[in-house]
């Protein structure tokens, strides 16, 4: 599937990181109902970094579709309780 | 693909087709849309470099300030609550600064992620304008239309990108400008005294120091009048020029001779 990092690029990453991927969403999920700022931002950059570094960068002459559009690395707690809501962003 | 909730990829999509639905010949409109945003960037980046100006200035009053302070509890000795409030002042000023230099790093930070994702833009437009002459080639005139329209979606979401990637560079500096005017009002209710203004410089504080210590003086000058007066002569006093005599004299022709200051 092809995850873009708002902000910055599209990865592709193998259909099978989507269970791992889901696991640190929760985790952001948690972090934001519990108004935890700190853990929010450790929890949400374990995310991105998951997809830098598990994810292959979409080269600059392929044009795709994202499947999932995760926001900008500087997102604040109040903007992502806007964002994360129910199901999460990353579908199952 | 179900399911897929977040308001950042729902306002990527409106974006997207907003920006498409409409277009009958999606390269040319993605050729203009990217030129339009090349101008809105060039905004963004001045906007920052503004915010950058102003911190910078801000950085080298509070240098200034440091200096003042030093002086001002000198002045104030005894005067202890004079020296808690212009210290105070100056942490409050202080602070914000600190924030303020980070923030304006990161923006700086960003001013290069929108530089290389306009790029990136750039270099994904002209792959579809190579995809569409294939796609032609390939496809019936019915198949050829889907796979363009596929296609300028996934330019389109790039583009988008960019877009709310602006929106957000021009959101901050928006706050960091509100920001540093705040830390500018500081200034003018006297946290900074700017050696080299043009203004009298004086806050309250200062004014409160002078008025103390003008206060002997007032005192001594009414002992002197009732001195001379109790001396006897009729003859007002006089005193002494009000003018500060200019360096050239040129204005006046009243030499006004006498007690130099």
């Amino acid at each position: 599937m092809i995850v873009r990092i708002s902000g910055e690029n599209q990865y592709r990453l193998d259909d099978g990181e989507r269970e791992r991927l889901n696991e640190l969403e929760r985790a952001v999920i948690v972090r934001v109902d519990a108004g935890d700022e700190q853990g929010f931002g450790g929890a949400y950059q374990a995310l991105l970094e998951f997809v830098r570094a598990n994810g292959s960068p979409i080269g600059e002459d392929e044009i795709e579709t994202s499947d999932v559009i995760l926001p900008p690395s500087d997102l604040t707690l109040e903007e992502a309780g806007r964002e994360f809501t129910g199901e999460g962003l990353i579908p199952d | 693909m179900a399911g897929l909730g977040g308001r950042m990829s729902t306002v990527v999509k409106a974006k997207v087709s907003k920006l498409l639905d409409r277009a009958e010949d999606p390269a040319e409109t993605l050729d203009y849309s990217y030129q339009k945003q090349v101008e809105q960037l060039q905004n963004v980046k001045k906007g920052i470099a503004d915010v950058v100006t102003a911190k910078k200035r801000l950085q080298m009053q509070e240098t200034s300030l440091q200096q003042n302070v030093v002086k001002r509890q000198a002045l104030s000795s005894g005067q202890e609550d004079l020296a808690r409030t212009a210290l105070e002042r100056k942490n409050v000023a202080q602070t914000e600064l600190q924030s303020l230099d980070t923030q304006v790093a990161e923006l700086e930070d960003q001013q290069q992620k929108l530089t290389d994702s306009e790029q990136k833009l750039r270099a994904k437009i002209e792959a579809f304008r190579t995809k569409k002459e294939v796609i032609k080639a390939q496809y019936s005139a019915a198949e050829a239309q889907v796979r363009i329209s596929e296609a300028a979606t996934g330019v389109g979401e790039q583009m988008a990108d960019v877009g709310l990637a602006m929106q957000r560079a021009v959101d901050k500096t928006e706050n960091m400008r509100a920001r540093a005017d705040a830390v500018q009002e500081l200034e003018a209710a006297g946290t900074f005294e700017d050696v080299g203004s043009l203004g009298s410089g004086e806050d309250d504080i200062d004014r409160q120091l002078k008025q103390l210590s003008s206060q002997p003086a007032v005192d001594d000058e009414l002992a002197k009048m009732k001195g001379e007066l109790g001396a006897g002569t009729g003859s007002p006093p006089t005193p002494a020029p009000q003018i500060a005599s200019g360096e050239g004299g040129a204005s006046g022709g009243q030499p006004a001779e006498g007690a130099g200051s």
